[in-house]
C-alpha cells in the first residue's frame, strides 16, 4: 500500500516508521529519507520559508513517481509526506519511507523517489532572508540526479 | 474554455493566477498558447522568453511545447520545481 499526504501540519517520523515496520511480517527493511529546511541557502541566512504547490497535480505527480518505483523494484509499501505552507529552519519538509523484503530495493527506491520528486513534483519554495523574499532556484545537481535513473 | 494557471515566480511576473482562453483550431498545442500569451505584454513576453525557465502541464501531467490542447483542458505554467 502506498500513501501520499500533502499537508500543512508537521508529521511524526517515528509514527510512520513504526506503522510501516509493523505492517507486514515479510518486511525486512524500512528506509526513510527526511528533507528538512536549512537556515542558510546560496550564501544567505534564511529565517523562514513558504512552500507553494499545485493542488491536484501534486498528488498525481507523486502517485506517478511511486507507481514507477513499484514497477522498478519489489517493494512492500511506500509513504510520502510533504509539507506546504509556512516553515522554519530545522522543520522537516518531506518524508519518504519505503519498505521491502531486503535493503537493496528500499535504499534504491527511496533515492529514486526523492530524486524524481525534486524535479517533477510541483512545489516551489519562497525564502525569507535579511534582504527580503526570494524564490529558490532549481539546482543543476537535482537535474543530474534525476538523469541517473533513466 | 481552456483554463490556464500560473504558479510561483511566474505568477508574480505576469501578475495573473488564472485566465481562460476560448478553444479554437489555432490553439492546437502548448506552443500556440505560449505564443498567444507572449502578445499580452512585456511582462508576458519576458516570462516566456527562456524555454528552460518554464515548465508546463496539461491536465495535471507534465507536458511540453508539442502537447496537444483541446477544449476544457487545464494548462499550467510554472518555474522549475523546487520541492523536497
Amino acid at each position: 500500500m502506498n500513501t501520499i499526504s500533502i499537508q500543512q501540519e508537521p508529521f511524526d517520523i517515528s509514527a510512520v516508521q513504526e506503522e510501516m515496520r509493523q505492517s507486514n511480517p515479510a518486511i525486512g527493511a524500512v528506509v526513510t529519507f527526511i528533507g528538512q529546511m536549512r537556515d542558510i541557502n546560496a550564501g544567505e541566512q534564511v529565517t523562514a520559508m513558504t512552500l507553494e504547490h499545485y493542488p491536484g497535480m501534486t498528488e498525481k505527480a507523486l502517485g506517478k513517481i511511486l507507481a514507477e518505483a513499484d514497477e522498478r523494484w519489489d517493494l512492500m509499501g511506500m509513504r510520502v509526506i510533504h509539507r506546504v505552507g509556512e516553515l522554519k529552519p530545522m522543520d522537516p519538509i518531506v518524508l519518504v519511507a519505503i519498505a521491502s523484503a531486503h535493503r537493496g530495493e528500499a535504499f534504491q527506491a527511496c533515492e529514486f523517489v526523492i530524486d524524481y520528486l525534486k524535479t517533477r513534483a510541483p512545489f516551489w519554495k519562497k525564502e525569507q532572508t535579511a534582504d527580503g523574499e526570494r524564490w529558490v532556484d532549481a539546482r543543476d545537481g537535482d537535474k543530474e540526479a534525476e538523469k541517473r535513473w533513466s | 474554455m481552456i483554463q490556464v494557471l500560473f504558479f510561483a515566480h511566474l505568477r508574480e511576473q505576469v501578475q495573473t493566477e488564472m485566465l481562460e482562453l476560448e478553444a479554437n483550431p489555432g490553439l492546437a498545442n502548448v506552443a500556440a498558447i505560449i505564443e498567444l500569451l507572449q502578445q499580452r505584454g512585456d511582462a508576458w513576453a519576458s516570462a516566456f522568453s527562456d524555454e528552460r525557465s518554464v515548465m508546463m502541464a496539461v491536465n495535471r501531467e507534465l507536458a511540453d511545447l508539442e502537447t496537444p490542447i483541446k477544449d476544457n483542458d487545464e494548462v499550467a505554467f510554472f518555474p522549475p520545481v523546487t520541492g523536497g
